[in-house]
């Protein structure tokens, strides 16, 4: 039974008031997989009896419960820690010795949601390559939703987002504490631009990106429109350029100019041109 | 491997017992700091010291700071687990050897990703 709007509105507010985290309307779904689990657990029927629950009682634990469901495998700082380890130990200096010239790096997230994965790219690259500071790099972050690049623009995140995956030295460097929340130090916020792209539509992109991240996506698209995006992908990435897909994502069975490249504990793909292109 | 739990509320400790029982830790607990250096001194493995911040006798951070002056120490994990979230003040529990910081309220989830970061779930701990 779908849960009922006023029902996923009341949700969205105390979600939203516990973890920073918007639902938004498409994600109406999300709260059926995720909250169903969290009634039966506190021995409730359904998502109906839960809403009740929770607005019984302001301090039931499973208000807790319900904000954690909610935020579980939505994206997190350092989300995969193997990826930003092989960006880290091989991405990043392999582009700092092939741009030597140029001083500039160009960085694409694809679908940056609620803006953790440019905020830990544009983290790490001031914590571990402090030398490119005089280099002109940026990160340009897209995301389907305006709703929710809203609030990955505001890089504002509550004690629960920041909690998962980013270690205390780094909060402590790179956010500001404003109120109850957590916010990107502005020096940061001004790397990344910020915009709204349908990644079905053609890419308004001039320059190269040297690496781009397009992760946890593709799996909401056929095999045909996979292609479709990941072609797009390749004509907009350098030809020394990297390309990484979600932990759970592969290439298997689709035809794409990448080639597949292990490094360390995760997977990047390299472009390949016409002659090349083959199965990975 | 034991996890010594430090914090002057009896349910909290209870709490961090409970989550870090199931990950595979045995428990020893303190509700002072200074109870926290005997029991750390009675104990013979301690990997990991859960610790709040503001507890009477001996606070957390004096807490660390005692921890870390002795060599014999220097391997244990210390999880700051408190609503002390002034940037400047863990700054400086950092700065004295604290190795984490799990900020109330928390989520158990939160705790393991934290205990995740710095190497401290014991071998096949399920999480």
């Amino acid at each position: 039974m779908p849960v009922a709007e006023h029902d996923l509105e009341f949700l969205s507010t105390i979600v939203a008031e516990r973890t920073g985290n918007v639902i938004s309307s498409h994600q109406a779904y999300l709260v059926e997989s995720r909250l169903a689990p969290v009634a039966k657990e506190a021995g409730l029927s359904d998502i109906r009896a839960l809403v009740k629950e929770l607005q019984r009682s302001r301090t039931s634990p499973v208000h807790d419960r319900v904000a954690e469901a909610m935020t579980i495998n939505e994206t997190s700082f350092f989300r995969d820690p193997s990826l930003f380890d092989a960006i880290s130990a091989h991405v990043i200096p392999d582009l700092i010795d092939a741009r030597q010239s140029q001083r500039s790096l160009r960085i694409w997230c694809a679908a940056c949601s609620s803006g953790q994965e440019p905020y830990t790219l544009a983290i790490l690259l001031r914590t571990r390559f402090p030398e490119l500071g005089n280099w002109d790099v940026k990160i340009t972050a897209t995301d389907y939703s305006r709703e929710i690049l809203s609030k990955a623009e505001s890089g504002s995140y509550s004690q629960f987002e920041v909690g998962r995956g980013l270690p205390a030295a780094m909060l402590v460097l790179n956010f500001d504490r404003v109120g109850m929340n957590w916010v990107v130090k502005p020096e940061i916020r001004k790397q990344i631009e910020f915009c709204e792209l349908n990644l079905l539509t053609p890419f308004p992109f001039y320059q190269p990106f040297d690496l781009i991240l397009l992760r946890n996506v593709l799996i909401y698209f056929d095999p045909g429109k996979k292609v479709d995006i990941l072609t797009s992908a390749h004509r907009t990435l350098a030809s020394d350029g990297y390309l990484f897909l979600g932990g759970g994502e592969s290439l298997v069975s689709l035809e794409t100019p990448f080639e597949r490249q292990v490094l360390d504990r995760t997977v990047g793909y390299r472009p390949l041109y016409p002659s090349e292109t083959k199965h990975d | 491997m034991h996890c010594l739990i430090v914090d002057d509320s009896r349910a909290m400790r209870r709490i961090l017992r409970t989550i870090v029982q199931r990950l595979g830790y045995e428990t020893v607990e303190a509700e002072n700091g200074r109870i926290g250096v005997e029991r750390l001194h009675e104990t013979s493995d301690v990997g990991l010291a859960l610790v709040d911040w503001n507890m009477p006798e001996m606070n957390g951070l004096e807490f660390v700071q005692a921890v870390r002056s002795e060599d014999r120490y220097q391997n244990v994990k210390l999880v700051m687990v408190t609503s002390e979230t002034d940037p400047s003040r863990m700054v400086r529990a950092l700065m004295s050897g604290a190795d984490e910081f799990a900020m109330k309220p928390f989520t158990e989830q939160i705790l393991v990703d934290k205990l995740k970061l710095i190497g401290a779930l014991p071998d096949g701990a399920c999480c």
